[in-house]
């Protein structure tokens, strides 16, 4: 079970550093692994930039989360993380929720950014998969064996965003339509109670 | 999340598991998943035991893993690498029983190397020296067998797992080929030591695993999921190119099913 928690953690901290990677921008014709590779490169050093620039914490957060905004495809993924009960949440509603639930994703993995100064992320294959792009790529974090990060990038939102990022198999809209899922339950399924608390976070 | 897994439980752990299984393999055999890929028939058992399992990190092991903290990281490294190269004989022979003879051949430079060149395993020279670590257990070897996961399980001290995997545990602590080799006062220590590489583990990863525990909403859907999905990466059952099936562990594509149905 050693094994269990060593891969658990990388997986968290993984998808935080995925995320952070994430955060740079996409081309915006299809993909091939140079300009992935050329792509996370800069985005890890932008994101190295930001959390090497002597800002607090808390100054972080607002950071992350424009570059969040600009490069994932938050409302699709607000929306998957809501699940069902976004079918009856109205518009605004929604519009509330994807709000929060950005800013909450932004302070959740920004926390952890600290932990992967020194890090990096190689990209080692691009392919089509479905409807959407795969981008695989190797992490290699300070003190830790080198992992796989996965990247489903879409261009269905109108430009290529990536709605999800899977390491060593776990995958982080999984995760958070479990969380958030779990959130809603305790509320009752009240929205906007879950809206409110995820400002809170 | 398994941090609980001392050596000196490992019995206690047995004698559990061979009550429980019986009775979970009679109740399970038709148990409908509480969320897609996963099959969990004995959520409330499992949850009782996740209970446990908190209380006694919050408690025991917590404190414990920071108390050892205190021991200078060198050290702690050191029994950890020694824990780890003590784990390779019970490795190697997974490996030879899945038929894997280069996996079972990596285990046993690992081993050797370790031993002679890194002070009996305090120095993991091995690793670096570029042999990869390619480790395995009978869970994993029932798994190339074909035989299947199985119900979800949380298990008291020894956290997530699933009724192949709970056996494969079992087999691996009771067939590890150094039962033969360390007996009486060497046998003990040989157990401390694993106990504090685990001990060192919770230190290590301490920002994760309260992540997991404390901070999230629903800490047990967390483990579980979190459990199921990197487990089944490792047994290769998802390469991230398949979805919808059982297996894949709530793959998901946003855009064909928006809500997550």
């Amino acid at each position: 079970m050693a094994s269990n928690i060593v891969l658990s953690r990388r997986a968290f901290v993984g998808a935080g550093f995925a995320a952070a990677a994430a955060f740079g921008a996409l081309p915006a014709q299809a993909l091939n692994v140079d300009q992935a590779r050329a792509l996370i490169d800069k985005v890890v050093a932008e994101v190295n930039g930001v959390i090497n620039s002597g800002k607090s914490e808390a100054q972080m957060y607002p950071a992350f989360e424009q570059l969040f905004v600009r490069y994932a495809d938050v409302p699709t993924i607000a929306r998957s993380a809501l699940g069902v009960a976004a079918r009856s949440a109205s518009p605004a509603q929604m519009k509330a929720f994807t709000k929060a639930f950005q800013g909450y994703i932004s302070r959740k993995y920004g926390r952890r950014f600290r932990e992967f100064i020194g890090g990096k992320i190689e990209v080692k294959d691009a392919h089509p998969l479905k409807s959407y792009y795969e981008v695989i790529s190797t992490a290699y974090l300070k003190g830790e064996s080198p992992f796989e990060v996965r990247w489903h990038v879409s261009d269905k939102a109108g430009k290529n965003l990536f709605f999800n990022i899977i390491i060593e198999g776990v995958n982080m809209l999984a995760s958070e339509r479990t969380e958030i899922g779990a959130m809603l339950d305790k509320r009752k399924g009240d929205v906007d109670a879950l809206i409110a608390d995820l400002q809170k976070i | 999340m398994g941090q609980a897994k001392g050596t000196g439980s490992q019995r206690a752990g047995t004698a559990l598991l061979a009550l429980a299984l019986p009775l979970c393999l009679a109740a399970c055999a038709s148990g409908t998943g509480s969320a897609p890929g996963i099959n969990d028939p004995l959520e409330p058992m499992n949850r009782a035991v996740h209970g446990l399992n908190k209380g006694l990190d919050t408690v025991l092991v917590s404190p414990g893993a920071d108390a050892y903290g205190v021991v200078p990281n060198p050290l702690r490294q050191g029994l950890s690498n020694v824990a780890d190269t003590l784990a390779l004989p019970g490795s190697f022979a997974n490996h030879l029983l899945q038929g894997n003879v280069e996996g079972a051949g990596r285990n046993a430079a690992q081993f050797a190397v370790n031993v002679v060149f890194g002070l009996g395993g305090l120095v993991d020279v091995a690793t670096e020296a570029g042999i990869p670590r390619d480790k395995t257990d009978f869970g994993e070897t029932l798994h190339v067998w074909g035989v299947g996961e199985g119900p979800y399980l949380e298990l008291p001290l020894l956290g997530p797992s699933t009724a192949r995997d709970a056996v494969g545990e079992a087999v691996d602590i009771a067939f590890d080929p150094l039962n033969a080799v360390f007996e009486g006062d060497d046998a003990v220590a040989v157990r401390v030591i694993k106990l504090l590489s685990r001990l060192n583990d919770r230190k290590r990863y301490s920002n994760t695993v309260d992540s997991i525990l404390y901070d999230s909403a629903d800490s047990y859907a967390q483990a579980r999921l979190l459990y199921l999905q990197n487990r089944r990466f490792e047994l290769g059952q998802t390469d991230g190119s398949s979805d919808g099936a059982a297996g894949e562990g709530g793959f998901i594509d946003p855009y064909e099913d928006p809500y997550g149905q």
